[in-house]
Order: structure tokens, then sequence, then C-alpha cells
């Protein structure tokens, strides 16, 4: 039996530590908040430790190829699950982590207290999160899923009240009959290749029989309409506003990074499956994607346009976010696709900030919102009027109107921030493209 | 045999769509139900129909081919599993639903129609 190195093990980390302190949080009494809101915020401090450290292992080629990879109880590659970080899955765990980290600090004074189990529920969302783009497993991948979403209905659902319950209803309805669509067709890609694990089912394609390939086009397409339906693509994305506004705000920005999960396993199954090698199948779907990527964005745009409450228009940027990625992904050229995962990033980002920025706003906006708080002394605004900066402007609306300049920007994609360098690039990208381009390389 | 399977899973999964577009939560769970009891079906017979040969076995000298594939069976158990934890709390909220808007309508509203 051969020792593993150690920093084999920090893999498997970022699922099994968010497990464990959520499993811990469980028996504590609500009424220990901060003993609470400490063991969550020390989890998911040190699950971005471990995303920065897996992404600095990863970079610096600590494993063969950049490709560090977990077989689970030591089973043989096809047999076992396999974990696997590369790259992509790295930089998606840091994302995560920050997110998680600013949505935790922001729920700590009120959103967390309105309801029960607020922070073992987003801790497992965490180890749904983090296991779905570890996984190199396709059945696997499926229970992650279904962590992330059943940890995300409860979320949704905390501080049950007729607006959670109604939206919560269509959440869970869909999410439930996507589930059924994933396992209809893991179910045609297992029977087709006789494997789940996404490199295996890279190697096989190739050899397919061409009436077991239609059979393998059928799955995948079914499971991406699995993926299509959490990352929103129109005509399939309808669910999404409804939910993510009625959602606390704290929630409403891990929604945000939920819908980059669908985007990501696409990308993933694009590039494992149907990857330039396996010429039976190279670049199978694309054109659906860039064509739905592109209504998705227009969907998204009218949507944004059209509504008057500002956590409905974040909601509808998520969606353009998750169109303009889909499109990119349809394009399927390597040097766009780049600059597709910058974008990424950056979008993820700023959409969840609004998310949490919209919140603090409207609370200024309407008073009548006030009543509506269960803890009064969460408003930081009440004790501050009193004190002007500069030209009478209070200190907090200062800060909260650039914080909403800057995402609103980021968004739009205007210079000096990073939504326009990334629109540069993609636009740079575009137009140097060849119209026969090559399809997407598999990444490394 | 595979006719009658495939017939009883296109029944189940048909029953299933068109009760879950039905306005009542009450259908709408029954045609959940129905779906993953389609898809459970579907994902067992993807590993083919077999008659009389166990998917594990201690007997030496077994010959694999004469074997039942055993992966998607344990597939199935997870999906089943996963299935009832999720419709159960889907029953949860539609109670929850029914307390507090006083209706049994997916929308939480009757229609005016």
């Amino acid at each position: 039996m051969s020792t593993i190195d150690w920093t084999q093990h920090l893999i498997i980390l970022p699922i099994l530590l968010p497990l464990v302190a959520g499993a811990l949080l469980i028996p504590l009494n609500e009424t220990r908040h901060s003993l609470k809101f400490g063991i969550n915020l020390a989890s998911t401090l040190g699950v971005l430790a471990l995303a920065v450290t897996l992404l600095v292992l990863v970079d610096r080629e600590h494993w063969p190829d950049g490709i560090g990879v977990y077989l689970a109880a030591n089973w043989a590659a096809p047999f076992g699950i396999a974990l696997m970080v590369d790259r992509l899955a790295a930089l998606m765990l840091v994302l995560t982590a920050l997110i998680a980290l600013a949505a935790l600090i922001f729920s700590m004074q009120r959103w967390s207290r309105i309801g029960v189990h607020y922070h073992s529920l987003f801790q497992f969302l965490l180890t749904g999160l983090n296991g779905a783009f570890l996984t190199n497993d396709l059945f696997n991948l499926f229970v992650f899923f279904e962590v992330m979403l059943a940890a995300s209905y409860g979320l949704v659902l905390h501080g049950y009240n007729v607006h959670r319950i109604r939206a919560g209803m269509q959440y869970i309805v869909i999410n439930l009959v996507a589930s059924f669509l994933f396992l209809i067709g893991v179910a045609l890609i297992y029977a087709s290749t006789g494997t789940l694990n996404l490199a295996d089912l890279g190697t096989r394609v190739g050899e397919l029989h061409p009436d077991k390939l239609l059979f393998l086009k059928m799955g995948v397409t079914i499971l991406t309409l699995a993926f299509l339906t959490k990352s929103a693509m129109w005509p399939l994305g309808f669910w999404l506003p409804g939910i993510y506004s009625s959602a606390s705000p704290a929630v409403a920005a891990m929604l945000v990074l939920m819908t980059k999960v669908g985007v990501y396993a696409v990308l993933r199954l694009c590039t494992s499956v149907f990857s330039p090698e396996a010429a039976a199948g190279a670049g199978f779907g694309l054109e659906a994607l860039l064509i739905g990527g592109l209504l998705t964005i227009a969907f998204g745009a009218i949507g944004m346009l059209a509504s008057e409450d500002g956590a409905r228009m974040a909601a509808y940027g998520a969606i353009v976010s998750s169109g303009t990625l889909l499109t990119v992904i349809g394009f399927g050229n390597p040097a766009l696709l780049t600059v597709g995962l910058y974008y990424l990033l950056g979008s993820t980002l700023a959409t969840s900030a609004f998310m949490l920025v919209i919140e603090l706003v409207e609370r200024i906006r309407s008073p009548g919102f006030a009543l509506l708080a269960v803890t009064m002394e969460a408003f930081a605004i009440e004790d501050k009027p009193e004190e002007p900066v500069g030209v009478g402007i209070p200190g907090t609306l200062a800060f909260l109107g650039l914080a909403f300049a800057g995402c609103a920007l980021i968004i739009s994609g205007m210079p000096p921030l990073s939504g326009f360098v990334a629109k540069y690039g993609k636009s740079h990208a575009m137009l140097g493209m060849t119209p026969d381009a090559a399809p997407v390389p598999p990444f490394a | 045999m595979e006719a009658i399977i495939a017939i009883a899973i296109g029944v189940l999964f048909g029953s299933g769509t068109w009760l879950i577009l039905r306005p009542r939560t009450f259908q709408v769970i029954t045609g959940l139900l129905l779906m993953s009891y389609g898809v459970n079906l579907f994902i067992f017979v993807m590993g083919r129909l077999w008659l009389d040969s166990p998917p594990v076995t201690l007997e030496p000298g077994f010959d694999p081919t004469q074997m039942a594939d055993p992966l998607p069976q344990a597939l199935v158990l997870t999906a089943i599993v996963i299935g009832f934890a999720t419709t159960a709390l889907y029953l949860v909220m539609m109670i929850g639903a029914r307390g507090l808007t006083g209706t049994d309508h997916v929308d939480g509203e009757e229609s005016d129609s």
C-alpha cells in the first residue's frame, strides 16, 4: 500500500469541513447566537484558506499537469468516485468561499436570527457547492446538487413568510423536475457508455458505436436541460426572479452563485465529453447554447428594464450574466472562453454584492420596511444620520452610493472596473475569431 | 418484457407530467411521486433487464457476464432516498402554504377564472 502525499487530502477537505461544522451546529441551542456564528465564520474562513491553498498548489503544478485527483477509499479511477481539482475548480472554490464569507458577515446581525438552523443550512449549502465543483463523477455530481438544493430550499424559506412560501413552492417543484431530468440523463449516459466518470467518458466517446453515440447525445441533452434550468437559460429561467427577490438578501447572494454551478456543469460536460479528441461528437450542442444564451441575455435585459424593485433587478442581472456565459461557451472558442471565465468572476461577485447593497438601500428608502424588521438595532442607519461628511452626505449613504455605483459599473461593463476589461476582452476575442474556429480544448 | 416496462414508464411519466401542471398542490405532489417512480424504473432498466442473475456473489469462478449490472441498482437506491426526502420536504411546504395562504392553489391564491 503506497502512502499518499498529505496534500492529496486537501482536495476532500473543502467538502468535509463545512459538513462537519454544519452537523456540529445542529445540537447547539439557537439562543447561543454568537457561538453559532463564530463556528460558522471559522469554518467558512477555513474553506477560504483551503480553497486558496488548492489554487496555489494547482497553479504551481504541484500535481502532474496541474490536476489534483483524490480517489475516494483509494479505488482505481473508473470504479471508485474520483474528486478532481484543476485551476477552474480551484478558482470556483475561492469564489464560493469569498461570497459565502461576505453573505455570512452580512447576515450576522439580523438575517441569521429570523429563523432556526440558518448556520447549519449555510454550511450544508457550502458542502454541496464545493462538492459540485470538485467531483469528477456524474452521479456524485447529482448527490452534491441535491445536498446544495436541499440546503437552499431551507435557506430560501428561512424567515418563513407568505412570499417566501409561495416562491419556494414553485422553486422546489422546478428543481425536483430538473433533478428527474438529471437522473434520466445520467441513466442514458451510463447505458450508452458504461461509465459515469467524466474523464473516462471523454476517452470512451471516440470508440462508441454510432447507435450508442445517439443514445449518449440524448442523455447529454437531457442532462444539460437540468443544468440549464439551474443556470436559468431562456425559456427555463422564469422561476428565477421570483425566488431571488423574495429570499432574504444574504441567501439571494448565495443563490446567484448557484446559477453559476449550472454554467460550470455545462462547461465541464461540453469540454470533457465532446472534446475535440472525440471526433465523433465534437462541438455537439454548442449552437443551441449560443442561441439560448443570446435569448437569455435579451430576456434578462428586458426584465431588468421592466422591474421596479431592486432585488428583482439584481435577479435579472444574474440571468444576463448566465446568458452571457452560456453564449461564450456556445462559441466554443478557447480564447473567448478564457475571457468568459474572467467575466464570470467579476459578474458573480458584482451581482452578489448588488443583492446585499440593494437591501441596505431599500432600508433607507422606505421607512415602512422597518415595521417588518425583527431586530431594530440591526439598522446601522438609525444611529448614524447625524454624522454628515464632506458636502453634507452622511457617510453611510456615501458608502452605499459608491458601492451601488461600483456594482452597476461592473454589471454594465463600464470603465474603469473589471466589467469593462471583460467586455473589451470578449469583443476582442470575438472580432479575432475565424469562422471555422477550433472547438474548445479540455481544461488543464 | 421490455415493451411492458417501457409502456409502464411512459404511463407513469405521462400522468406525472400532466399532474404537475395542475393547479392544486396535492395534484402536483402526486405528479412528482409518479414521475419519480417512472425515473427510478428508468434508471433500473438502464442496466438491462436480467432474470435470475445476482448482482453480487461470493461464489468463486462465477462468470461475470452472467451477473446483473450492480451499478444501476446502487444508483436507483440513492435516487429513491433523495427523491423521498425532497418529496417529504415538499409535503411540509404544502402544509405550511395551506396554513399561511388559506388555499391549496400553487400560486398561493385562487385564480380569477
